[in-house]
């Protein structure tokens, strides 16, 4: 029995065709995204959307605060007011896509705040272990007895109204989510033998979390926090309806929606634009990070 | 016997079951329990016990992956315990350790090749040296480097896994070899390549190996000396050849009585031995296999039967034997 009989020598001139070069980890998430249809559908129509924010003040037609009281609630198609103007007579159009930039602000940095946050503190909760992660953990659980809306309403409601208040606010509510997250990916790998297999080799704790941990416990973090983008979103636009996060008269969709909700039976149309704006972003977000789970998983 | 690589003197590692919010211990896993033995450069130490007696907590306490409660582990005339960082990290390059798994034991967003060098990497190995010599072994083990050295580890079957742990644990270029079950988790065909793999690169490398495995064929097959550990104690110590062909303890006469045989003469018509180990966290007194024992006497429930030298080199921890020490001194 040959110790070789697994591997048979292969001329060196077969080795490209039998092989190819294999993908490394990223390339292949990369490849894997680009089979699937409906993530490129979605990250597509994200692309546009964020272009649409950014770029606002160059391709809107109009000024976004200048309202008209002749053409107030203007219906879609009106000339020169393509989707409509709004109960103080201002330029739909311009305020979405004014309103897009506050929207997708308010709903991405609380998840980036939290993805950072969250990821330090559950790694440091799950690698040390101990007291240490009862008292990081058992103080995230407090932050966890509230529902996400509740939580964020109260939070904001004691700060009061304005971007930033809604930025912290949001923030306090993903940090104990991804904290969870990230606390039980460090435990499990962690615990795994190549950790050990590391520390046998003579391993110091740093090379252990830089090229054995974090590869292992990143991926299902950033999953996690991109399935929470929608519902920031969605949470951001809800304390802006409120009357708890950006102030009037700035372009936000969640208080556009509110202060067209009374015209709603004037005319059905131009006060459903901020929604279907909402439900557009949030759900392509949803799809993109079904997606990348799908893309990202790391086969043992 | 010159003198030993390895000596485990008392060595103890019970685990605490903790649990509530200040994380109180209520009770103790009492893995290893006053475990005593020596390794002679060059020799495989075979370690046999059923699953749960102990084996790997062994396997990492020596290696120092564990703190033991108490004991000592000498290791190239140095105590392992007293040893600083700075010196154990030295000291680890000598010792390594091959694991069970073949799934949870490689890095799956690692290379192969990175994997090897890792280790060489950690002591201060410029990268492109550490993957010349990571590359060397791998062809070493059979795996060639130009086809699965850029592999991820899902792209390998767990035979070749199995060959690339044996390459990272011996890219330092140890004494000491820990293998914990090595071979388990694999097919049979390709338990016997790895192996006669091993063995090779045993001979081959002046090797000193603690060979762990609940498999008698297995340890029959590589050890030159078994230890037989019951609930986290040494049962028995001798030769393969004593033991295969007299062992002493009751247990240990189980064991071999119980291993699957091709002999039609040694089938069996009733099990020797039925029923789990009792509980680790709540071990009988006294000898720890009596509750299972068919000649448990009222005294194997008062006190731990100490070792009994049978002769230069068996012994045996039970008191049917007691007595018959006189008969074979040191």
């Amino acid at each position: 029995m040959d110790a070789r009989t697994l591997a048979p020598p292969i001329a060196a001139a077969d080795i490209e065709t039998v092989v190819g070069a294999p993908m490394s980890y990223w390339r292949t998430v990369a490849w894997r995204l680009r089979q699937d249809p409906t993530t490129i559908v979605a990250g597509v129509l994200l692309l546009l959307i964020a272009l649409a924010a950014i770029l606002a003040p160059l391709i809107a037609p109009h000024d976004p605060s200048a309202g008209s009281i002749r053409l107030r609630l203007a219906p879609l198609g009106t000339s020169s007011h393509p989707l409509g103007t709004d109960e103080q007579g201002r330029d739909m159009l311009t305020r979405l896509l004014w309103g897009g930039r506050m929207t997708l602000l308010a709903g991405l940095t609380p998840v980036l705040v939290g993805f950072l946050f969250g990821t330090v503190l559950g790694v440091l909760a799950g690698f040390v272990g101990g007291h240490t992660n009862t008292l990081i953990m058992r103080t995230m659980d407090v932050f966890y007895a509230f529902p996400a809306v509740l939580l964020a309403i109260a939070i904001s409601g004691s700060l009061g109204p304005g971007l930033w208040n809604t930025l912290i606010s949001l923030s306090i509510v993903f940090v104990p989510r991804v904290v969870r997250v990230a606390e039980s990916a460090t435990v499990q790998v962690k615990s795994l033998e190549f950790v050990a297999a590391a520390r046998a080799s003579g391993s110091g704790v740093w090379p252990i979390m830089r090229h054995h941990l974090l590869p292992n416990v990143l991926g299902p973090v950033l999953v996690f926090s991109s399935t929470q983008v929608s519902l920031s979103i969605i949470l951001a636009a809800g304390l802006s309806f409120l009357g708890l996060g950006v102030t009037p008269p700035a372009a936000e969709w969640g208080l556009m929606l509110n202060t067209l909700r009374g015209s709603i039976y004037v005319n059905a149309w131009v006060p459903a634009l901020p929604g279907v704006a909402i439900f557009l972003t949030s759900m392509a977000f949803n799809l993109l990070s079904d997606g990348l789970r799908d893309a990202m998983e790391i086969r043992m | 016997m010159s003198a030993p690589l390895l000596s485990v003197r008392g060595l103890r590692k019970h685990f605490p079951i903790r649990s509530g919010l200040l994380l109180r211990t209520h009770a103790w896993v009492r893995a290893v329990d006053d475990v005593s033995f020596s390794v002679a450069p060059e020799e495989t130490l075979g370690v046999v016990g059923e699953s749960g007696c102990g084996k790997s907590t062994l396997a990492r306490l020596i290696l120092r992956l564990l703190e033991p409660d108490a004991g000592a582990v000498t290791f190239l005339g140095e105590d392992l315990r007293s040893a600083g960082r700075a010196r154990l990290k030295r000291l680890r390059r000598d010792m390594q350790l091959v694991f069970q798994d073949p799934h949870a034991s490689l890095n799956p967003r690692m290379t192969i090749e990175d994997a090897v060098a890792f280790g060489l990497t950690v002591h201060g190995t410029a990268r492109r040296e550490a993957r010349a010599r990571a590359w060397r072994l791998l062809e070493r083990v059979g795996l060639d480097p130009r086809l699965y050295g850029r592999r991820y580890p899902h792209e390998l079957s767990g035979g070749q896994r199995q060959r690339v742990n044996i390459a990272r644990a011996l890219v330092l270029d140890p004494k000491l070899l820990v293998l914990d079950e090595p071979v388990s988790g694999l097919d049979k065909s390709v338990q016997a390549q790895v192996l006669n793999l091993l063995q090779e690169l045993k001979a081959e490398r002046a090797l000193t190996c603690v060979f762990i495995s609940h498999d008698l064929n297995v340890i029959e097959y590589v050890s030159g000396r078994v230890l037989v550990m019951y609930l986290g104690q040494v049962v028995e110590t001798g030769s393969v050849d004593a033991l295969a062909e007299s062992p002493k303890h009751p247990y240990t006469q189980a064991l071999f009585a119980s291993a699957p045989t091709m002999d039609p003469s040694r089938r069996l018509e009733r099990p020797p031995i039925t029923g789990d180990p009792p509980n680790p966290v709540n071990p009988p007194s006294g000898c720890r296999f009596r509750t299972r024992c068919a000649y448990a006497m009222p005294r194997c429930a008062e006190a731990v039967p100490p070792p009994i030298l049978l002769a230069s080199d068996h012994a045996v921890a039970c008191y049917l034997y007691d007595g018959e020490a006189a008969l074979a001194p040191v």
